[in-house]
Order: C-alpha cells, then sequence, then structure tokens
C-alpha cells in the first residue's frame, strides 16, 4: 500500500477503492475511537487517584469522612445536571441555558414559598420549570431547526433575564421547614441526600445510554445523524426528549441548590453552564459528539471536586484553581487528537517500511 | 513506558513538596487561626484590608490570618471556600458577604463546629453570625460630615451647601438627616440648601453650577456620595472659583487624589479598608479566645482603635470615616 489514505487529507478524497479497501473504513475508525476513551477512563481514575493522594498528604484534613461529604457540595448539583448533558453532547447537541434554569426555577420556587407552598409543591415546580424550560429549547431546536448552541446562549439570557425582572434585587429566603433536607439532608452517615441522588441517578443515566435502545439510538445519532434518520431513527423525537431530560435535571439541581442555600437570588448559579460542560468534556464525552460514557462523566465530577476541595484546604487562590481546570481540560481536548495522530504516523511509517 | 515514570517521579516529587508544607501546617496548628474571607480577590480595598488584618496578626502575636475569597463575586465560590475552611477547623472566619442570605446555612455549620464567625463591611444575616462590624455608623458618618464642612470653611463659619445622590436613596438621606442632628456642635456651619444629583456625574455637575451661581456665599459644598463629591470638585475648577469654594464629603482616594492636589478638595473621608481589616482580625482573635462575648451591650476591644460596642443587633460601628487630605491621599490612591 502507499501513505495515500492514511494522511489527513480531507480536501482531496482518496478515490472510492482506496478508501474501501484502506485503513480508515467507519468500523475501524469507531474501533479505535471506542479504544481510546476506554483507556481514557482509566487515565482519569489515576488521576482521581493522584488527586487523592497528594490531598491526603498534603492536608491532615483531607481523609476525614466529614469533610469529604462537606466537599462533594461542591460538584453534586452541576454533575447531576452533567450526565444529561452528557447524553445531549453524545446526541451532537449542547445546552447553555442550564445555569439560567436553575436561576428561573429558583425564583418560582421561592415565590411560591412566599405564597405558602408546601414542600412537595416547591419539588413539583422545580421540575415542572426545568421541564417546561428544557421543552422551550428543545422545540426552537428539533422543530423551527435551529441550532443549539445560538438558541440556548439566547435562552441563557431570556431564562435569567425573567429572574431578575421578578426579583431584581430581592431576595425569597422563607422556604418551608423540610425543605432543607434536599441540600443540607443526609441519607445515612456521611452520606448526603444530594450525593446519593447523584450517584443513583448515574446508574441510571449509564445503564440507558450504554445499555438500552435509546442510548444506542442517542449515539448513532451523534456519529451521523443523516444516517441515523435513514435507518429508521426519530431523530427530532430523541433531541427533544434530552433537552427535556436536560432541563428536569437543571430543576432538580435548582431544587438541591436552593435547598442548600435556603435563599434565592436571581443571580444565583452564576457561569455553572461552563462548569457542567467542562466536567462533561473532561469526562471524555466528544464536544461534537458520537462518543463518551456516564462513567467518564462521573469519574471527572469526583476529580473536579477533589482538586477544588483540596486546593481548597491548601488555601490556594480561586484563580489557580480556575487555571488548572482549564489547562486539564485543553490536555483533555488535545490528547486524544495527539494520540490519533501519532498512531497514525506509526501506521504509516511500518506501512512505508513494509 | 519512559513517560509513565517521568510522570510517577513528578507525582513523589510533588507528594514530598506538598507533605513538607504540611509539617509547617502542623506547626501553625497551635496558633488561632482567622479566615479573612472576602468578596473577591485580585480587589484593591480587600488587599488592604489584608494588610490591616497582617498588621492585627503581628500584634496579638500567635495569630495566623488566612486571607481568602473565590475569583469572582458569587455566593457559591464562598460557601465552597467555607466548607474548606471548616474542614480545616480554623478557628474564626470574618466574612465580607457577597449575599448575606445564601451564606446562612454554611456559616450556621462553621458555628455548630465551634467556629467564631463574624461578617465585617458587608453583612450577614443575624442568624448566620455572632456579630457584624459596619465600618461606621449613620450617626458617625453625619458628624464627619459637619465636620469636614466646619474645618474647611474659613475660620469655622460660613455658609454650607449639601449635594447629594437621588432624593429617594436610603444611605445618603439618614446621613443627612444625621448631619442636621450633629449641626449644634458646629455652630459656624450655616446649610443654605441641599440639591439631588442623582448620583450622575453631569447632573451634579449642573447642579453644583447652580449652587455657585445662585448661592454665592455658599463656601463649601458637602457631598455624601463618590459620585457627587467629584463632579462638585469638576465643577468648582471648572468656575475657576478654587480656593474661595472647597469641596468635601465621602468619596475615594483614587477618584479624588488629582482634585486634592489642584486645591478643590482639601480633605474628604471614607472607611479605612486597612483599620476594618485590623478591627476584624482583632474582634474575631477575641471572641475565638473567649475573651469576649457576641451580645447586645457587649464592648469588645479592638487594639489601637480602642473598643466598639454592639447594639440590640450584635452590630458595631468601628469608627469615624477617616480623614484624607494632602498627607495621606497618594498613599492611598494606590489601593482604592
Amino acid at each position: 500500500m502507499t501513505v495515500l489514505d492514511t494522511g489527513p487529507l480531507p480536501a482531496e478524497p482518496a478515490p472510492r477503492s482506496a478508501r474501501a479497501s484502506g485503513g480508515s473504513i467507519p468500523d475501524r475508525l469507531e474501533g479505535r475511537a471506542s479504544r481510546i476513551f476506554l483507556r481514557w477512563e482509566v487515565l482519569l481514575l489515576v488521576l482521581a487517584a493522584i488527586v487523592f493522594a497528594i490531598n491526603s498528604f498534603a492536608s491532615p484534613y483531607f481523609l476525614d469522612p466529614w469533610n469529604l461529604s462537606d466537599a462533594t457540595y461542591n460538584f453534586t448539583e452541576k454533575a447531576m445536571i452533567g450526565l444529561a448533558m452528557a447524553l445531549l453532547i453524545v446526541s451532537g447537541e449542547i445546552d447553555l441555558s442550564v445555569a439560567s434554569i436553575i436561576a428561573l426555577a429558583s425564583v418560582a420556587m421561592g415565590a411560591a414559598a412566599a405564597a405558602g407552598a408546601s414542600v412537595w409543591m416547591l419539588v413539583l415546580i422545580g421540575l415542572g420549570v426545568g421541564l417546561v424550560a428544557g421543552a422551550f429549547n428543545g422545540f426552537l431546536v428539533t422543530m423551527v431547526g435551529l441550532p443549539s448552541i445560538v438558541v440556548t446562549i439566547g435562552t441563557m439570557s431570556l431564562f435569567r433575564g425573567i429572574a431578575f425582572i421578578v426579583l431584581g434585587d430581592q431576595v425569597y429566603n422563607s422556604y418551608p421547614a423540610g425543605f432543607e433536607w434536599f441540600g443540607q439532608g443526609y441519607v445515612v452517615w456521611a452520606f448526603t441526600v444530594e450525593l446519593v441522588m447523584f450517584l443513583v441517578l448515574a446508574v441510571i443515566f449509564g445503564l440507558v445510554l450504554q445499555k438500552s435502545t435509546f442510548g444506542r439510538r442517542v449515539y448513532a445519532i451523534g456519529n451521523n445523524p443523516m444516517a441515523a434518520r435513514f435507518s429508521g431513527i426519530r431523530v427530532e423525537r430523541i433531541k427533544f426528549i434530552l433537552f427535556l431530560l436536560t432541563g428536569v435535571m437543571s430543576g432538580l439541581a435548582s431544587i438541591c441548590l436552593t435547598s442548600r442555600l435556603g435563599s434565592t437570588r436571581p443571580s444565583i448559579a452564576t457561569g455553572w453552564e461552563l462548569e457542567v460542560v467542562t466536567m462533561v468534556v473532561l469526562g471524555g464525552v466528544a464536544i461534537n459528539g458520537g462518543s463518551g460514557t456516564i462513567l467518564g462523566v462521573v469519574i471527572a465530577a469526583f476529580v473536579m471536586g477533589l482538586v477544588t476541595f483540596g486546593f481548597g484546604l491548601l488555601n490556594v487562590p480561586g484563580i489557580v484553581m480556575s487555571i488548572f481546570i482549564g489547562l486539564l481540560l485543553i490536555a483533555v481536548i488535545a490528547l486524544p487528537i495527539l494520540f490519533r495522530r501519532v498512531m497514525a504516523a506509526r501506521r504509516s511509517t511500518r506501512r512505508v517500511a513494509a | 513506558m519512559a513517560n509513565w515514570k517521568k510522570l510517577l517521579s513528578g507525582t513523589v516529587l510533588a507528594v514530598g513538596l506538598l507533605s513538607s508544607q504540611m509539617s509547617t501546617a502542623a506547626h501553625a496548628a497551635d496558633k488561632v487561626r482567622i479566615a479573612l474571607l472576602v468578596k473577591s480577590l485580585g480587589n484593591g480595598f480587600f488587599d488592604a484590608a489584608h494588610k490591616g488584618a497582617d498588621e492585627a496578626a503581628k500584634e496579638l502575636g500567635n495569630v495566623e490570618v488566612i486571607y481568602t475569597g473565590p475569583t469572582s463575586t458569587t455566593a457559591s465560590g464562598q460557601i465552597d471556600i467555607i466548607n474548606s475552611l471548616i474542614a480545616q477547623k480554623v478557628n474564626a472566619i470574618a466574612v465580607s458577604a457577597n449575599d448575606g442570605d445564601a451564606l446562612v446555612p454554611s456559616l450556621k455549620k462553621a458555628m455548630q463546629r465551634g467556629i467564631t464567625v463574624i461578617s465585617w463591611d458587608s453583612a450577614v444575616a443575624k442568624p448566620g453570625r455572632e456579630m457584624h462590624l459596619a465600618p461606621s455608623s449613620d450617626a458617625l458618618i453625619g458628624n464627619m460630615c459637619d465636620k469636614l464642612a466646619a474645618d474647611a470653611l474659613p475660620g469655622g463659619k460660613g455658609d454650607v451647601a449639601i449635594l447629594s445622590a437621588t432624593a429617594t436613596s436610603t444611605n445618603q438621606n439618614t446621613w443627612i438627616a444625621e448631619m442636621k442632628k450633629a449641626l449644634p456642635k458646629y455652630p459656624g456651619v450655616n446649610v443654605v440648601t441641599t440639591v439631588y444629583g442623582d448620583d450622575l456625574a453631569d447632573k451634579s455637575y449642573r447642579e453644583t453650577e447652580g449652587i455657585l451661581k445662585t448661592y454665592p456665599n455658599v463656601k463649601v459644598i458637602v457631598a455624601p456620595t463618590s459620585v457627587g463629591i467629584v463632579a462638585a470638585a469638576q465643577a468648582v475648577e471648572d468656575a475657576g472659583k478654587v480656593g474661595q469654594v472647597f469641596v468635601t464629603g465621602l468619596g475615594l482616594p483614587s477618584e479624588l487624589a488629582g482634585h486634592v492636589d489642584k486645591g478643590s478638595v482639601k480633605s474628604f473621608a471614607i472607611w479605612n479598608p486597612i483599620d476594618l481589616g485590623y478591627a476584624a482580625t482583632t474582634i474575631a482573635y477575641e471572641l475565638a479566645t473567649k475573651k469576649a462575648e457576641a451580645k447586645p451591650g457587649a464592648e469588645i476591644p479592638i487594639g489601637r482603635m480602642g473598643k466598639t460596642k454592639l447594639d440590640e443587633n450584635d452590630q458595631a460601628a468601628m469608627a469615624d470615616p477617616f480623614v484624607y487630605d494632602k498627607s495621606n491621599v497618594h498613599e492611598f490612591a494606590k489601593i482604592f
């Protein structure tokens, strides 16, 4: 063989015959990708272990179950959204309005609580607002046919704007007794309600994405929406469901966060959308869709949480944490690409030698 | 393989370095550790407060100050830090809150675990702190404005005009009411009018021009607003009345240093962030070491600044606003 079919030359596609017989036929490409991501989770796990080890050595306060339990609060709410966001990104879409949905749902719950709503009413309202907001995003993307990044940048301002108009510089802080359970309660011992909720949801999402027909369809859509449509998958419907799911998870995160803070201001959760996306991408979900696992996202959530908490214990300024996470993210995106290139280069030299 | 070895040795090195840091941290454990938690890092006002906190720590001896804050002014960023401070079992947290309500649950948890919690500068709602240290009080601010006017008047006698923010502005209205209450102490000060510049630079400028025309005998303009005082100084300079009319009030050193140089402003006041950090740290120390107790009516010593008294809401005012003039304005202009 020549080197013709191994180099990345998208401008001049190789002749059909060469492509069919060459090294870059689709099934092999997919196989290679899944191998990379299998490695990716292992890498993440190693990273988590390293972070854990360094932190245990660096601070005498790190290995305390109650401290670790407190530390999980800095990622549980974001990670809940991350689960749904992972599915959405795998399908090739994105939702940047999630933090604004938190604000909108929190304001709605605050207003309802001020009017005397019960705890379960508040939960319904929180999830309901998330559902409606998700449906609005889903409608604009799947039925009107607008790109999701544009739609959700728009609704990011829209939802937060409504929250600001309703609440202004005021605060809602009269939540009924019992509501604090979601964000401040414990299920057993040091396991917080939020952490348990997140782990249970992670298992469910993992099963849905990796073991169900629905999950396989999500991958198919992300890999090639056209082919998915031709093979009879109702692409729009599935994407709509994913937007609903992301909205509901944002509503759930809003319930937890509002309960944890015990108060609502319209600026609640500002900037979280990027942290959620960071977590998902760090977890190995390809930002262009088509691949990624829930396990990766879960490990990434713990890595980010442990890093933040560990740095916090050493009183490292927040900006250093941002830099670290930023570098990590760039590394995450760059590594698989570099890896692929190195593999391709090796193969081509092997071939040339042969 | 070689890469893995490098990574491994790098990790071991990092662990070694960090654990050597840990041993110094363990040494510091006998000290009273006070966290000065600010709204955000990289803010000159809070960096100045940090300076004051370090000064207090040096004076008190066995105190370690942990200066910390989120990158952006968010409540959730401060909560994550509070969680890590609880985990480190610091002795006290002195916080300037981004959101006085949202911090309450986590600060309550800190207090349950035996950590002294006070707020300063920006208050935390009452259930989330033992006491709050305000930079000053309305009465002290009102009195200071009168005093500044009297000092600026030649011979302490003459007509004074007030340039305020909006007519509905709670802060300014309270301060002006307090000014009027304190006037009997300054018999030479004769307030002739109060005008409203709405905290807009151009409107404040025009209102000042109006004062200069309508009240030719006005010798001092008092502006208890940082926007108004700058606009008024500019208007006096543009009207060529430097030396005849003086502007004073509340403002920021960085914005007023130029006007002090030109002579339109002799002196002005604002709270001193260094003193604020100093006082917050000292109070946190007194409470954490059980030398004082935060309860209504209690008097808590604050080192070189005397002492402060708590009101019925466990709030205390630090001191008179700090006066800035030619001698110190440039030094503080670098800070805020």
